[in-house]
């Protein structure tokens, strides 16, 4: 490999970087608010598409894991005086155990099953919440500006010469989380785990039989994966300043797999492309049409038609794009 | 005792609506081996339809009963040569996905064509109840059970005894050698993708009197059919039946007489039937073991 073709990805994550810090000065603080929730949909795509895309293990539960890392950060702060910033990794952290668990019965869940089983965790995930009032609020939820001490986004900070309104603060925290995201998992993905996740992906047999242990990199893919969704609930809990039961439905969950497939299984900065996609896709198809049901015919119909022209994904696009130009 | 009865009756009842629903999981898996996510949403769609038809058409029950079967028919057959069978080369996620777009799809037409509004639907049997060795019984609930019943009969008719149905269980078993001997088997999966419309559909429009409709109606019963149909073995038939009457039958007991669970945590224990019978006997109660080819 050409040392430029070495660089070219770190130049290109420099560049994004060098974008996301001094984007707030440009739009407003209603849309600084918006891309504040891709930063959080990236996080919680970086995480389900190494289980998915790197891993091949399809999980259409993922709203359940965000529901955890929410509820952990709502909990620390309403019951237990944590302040909301640290509260982040301790979510990351719960999820993560969840996920591990979860990941170990999933073990003997293939494809089709484990799409099941975790479909039916998100679905039940609601009445659970509702059902353990005593601890979550029921359905009410919690909320989170109830303690406003407790809120780092009321202290002032300055940053490039600006004093941050609520919106910038919780712009600059969303992507600083989620670039630190993104190279952990370009570290994971690249060396010999992420060639251990593929190994799985692509034959079992021909993994085990090359000395990869399933058991480990499977749940490992989980924990992982339930930790960024756990991050991700988190920042979406910190940034709503509000969680109940329906924050997390079931449908969040299939966005989010909507999301990795758009930006493109085992692909990273595609996914940029994919929490984009979540997160404007309510917006765009208001144009087309006000009814509330236009989003979900447009994400569908989309969906599928990606499987038939371009099973890559937006990653894919790209690459194809790349050989063109070669030629 | 009499009051215990009535939960069993009553649990049979919604127990057929989830048998139902299974059996149309089953066929799709035999004939296709895809879990179809949208069949929930397929079956909401098709009430509608029948909804519509009843209530802005001014049709009357069985006739739009009907009606809504065969366009369902001709729907779900559609939907497998048109977007499923396209997809159907490369890794089961592919198909998995187009499933879960088509859910999305067809939850947002629903919405779409006919708002989120919750709908009164009219059930064609009498709500009063008749008194049998000293239990009281819905008329409802007999008919339901009933209804699927018959469906089942004719079902089974169907595969066991015409040779279509010989046909298409041929193209779902061995499709290399089905071909061989002049089968059409795309043509026989589209025929199952077609009847398992028509039992969602069934089980929408027998559900949709004491549920209501609105779109999301079938979200929790797809749940309910899943269970069922792993609980039976997800590629037997007679297990989708069994296993929708006991998880009917079971649930309601459970939900009546466990305080802890109630009405609320039915859909989790349905989770927890859905992770036990696939870490302890992932084949269920009637289902073959897989046997994995290297």
């Amino acid at each position: 490999m050409s040392r430029s073709r070495a660089l070219a990805p770190v130049v290109a994550f420099v560049v994004l970087a060098v974008v996301v810090a001094v984007l707030p000065s440009f739009v407003s603080a209603f849309r600084a608010q918006q891309l504040a929730y891709v930063a959080i949909y990236l996080v919680a795509l970086l995480g389900l598409n190494i289980l998915t895309g790197y891993t091949g293990q399809i999980s259409l539960g993922h709203g359940a894991f965000m529901a955890i890392g929410g509820y952990t950060t709502a909990i620390l702060m309403t019951d237990h005086g944590v302040k909301d910033v640290w509260t982040i990794p301790l979510a990351g952290l719960v999820a993560g155990i969840v996920g591990f668990l979860f990941g170990i019965p999933a073990l003997r869940l293939s494809g089709l099953y484990l799409a099941l089983a975790t479909f039916a965790v998100a679905v039940s995930m609601p009445a659970v919440i509702k059902r353990f009032e005593g601890f979550t609020g029921g359905g009410g939820g919690i909320n989170l500006f109830g303690v406003p001490e407790l809120t780092a986004s009321l202290t002032p900070v300055t940053v490039l010469g600006r004093e941050l309104t609520f919106n910038d603060w919780i712009y600059y925290l969303c992507w600083t989380i989620a670039l630190v995201g993104y190279v952990v998992a370009w570290l994971l993905v690249r060396g010999r785990t992420g060639r251990a996740f593929r190994a799985v992906r692509d034959s079992e047999s021909a993994a085990q039989s090359a000395g990869v242990s399933l058991a480990s990199y499977k749940t490992l893919a989980f924990g992982v994966s339930a930790a960024y969704a756990g991050v991700a609930g988190s920042l979406f809990a910190i940034a709503t300043t509000f969680v109940n039961p329906d924050t997390f439905p079931v449908a969040l969950s299939i966005l989010l797999l909507v999301g990795v497939v758009v930006g493109g299984l085992g692909s990273l900065a595609g996914l940029i492309a994919g929490a984009v996609f979540i997160q404007f896709l309510p917006i765009w198809s208001q144009e087309v049409s006000k009814s509330p049901g236009a989003p979900a015919v447009v994400s569908g119909v989309v969906l599928i038609a990606l499987m038939f022209v371009l099973p890559m994904g937006f990653a894919g696009l790209v690459d194809r794009l790349r050989a063109l130009t070669k030629r | 005792m009499a009051d215990f009865m009535q939960q069993v009756v009553a649990g049979l009842a919604s127990g057929s609506i989830y048998a139902s629903l299974a059996l149309a999981l089953v066929l799709i898996h035999r004939a296709t081996g895809v879990i179809n996510f949208a069949q929930g949403e397929m079956a909401t769609f098709s009430t509608y339809i029948a909804w519509t038809l009843t209530t802005n058409h001014g049709w009357n029950y069985w006739p739009a009963f009907a009606a809504t079967l065969v366009v369902s028919f001709v729907g779900g057959a559609a939907i497998h040569q048109g977007i499923i069978r396209p997809n159907e080369k490369g890794s089961v996620l592919r198909v998995v996905i187009v499933t879960i777009g088509l859910l999305l799809a067809l939850n947002g037409l629903v919405t779409l064509i006919w708002s989120g509004e919750v709908r009164a639907v009219p059930s064609p049997f009498p709500t009063r109840t008749i008194e049998i060795a000293g239990v009281a019984i819905s008329i409802q609930d007999i008919g339901t059970i009933g209804v699927v019943l018959a469906t089942v009969v004719v079902l089974w008719l169907l595969f066991q005894y015409t040779r279509i149905g010989l046909a298409m269980r041929a193209a779902a078993v061995n499709p290399a050698e089905a071909r061989l001997v002049g089968v059409r088997v795309a043509w026989m999966l589209s025929l199952g993708w077609g009847l398992a419309a028509v039992l969602g559909a069934i089980s929408g429009m027998l559900a949709a009197p004491s549920l209501f409709l609105d779109p999301n109606l079938m979200a929790a019963l797809l749940i309910y059919a899943f269970a069922a149909a792993v609980l039976g073995g997800i590629d037997s038939p007679l297990g989708a039946v069994v296993g929708g009457l006991t998880l009917g039958v079971g649930l309601n007991l459970i939900g009546t007489y466990v305080d802890f669970v109630g009405a609320d945590l039915r859909l989790p224990v349905a989770l927890l039937v859905i992770l036990v019978v696939l870490l302890v006997k992932p084949s269920g109660i009637f289902g073959k073991t897989e046997v994995k080819r290297v």
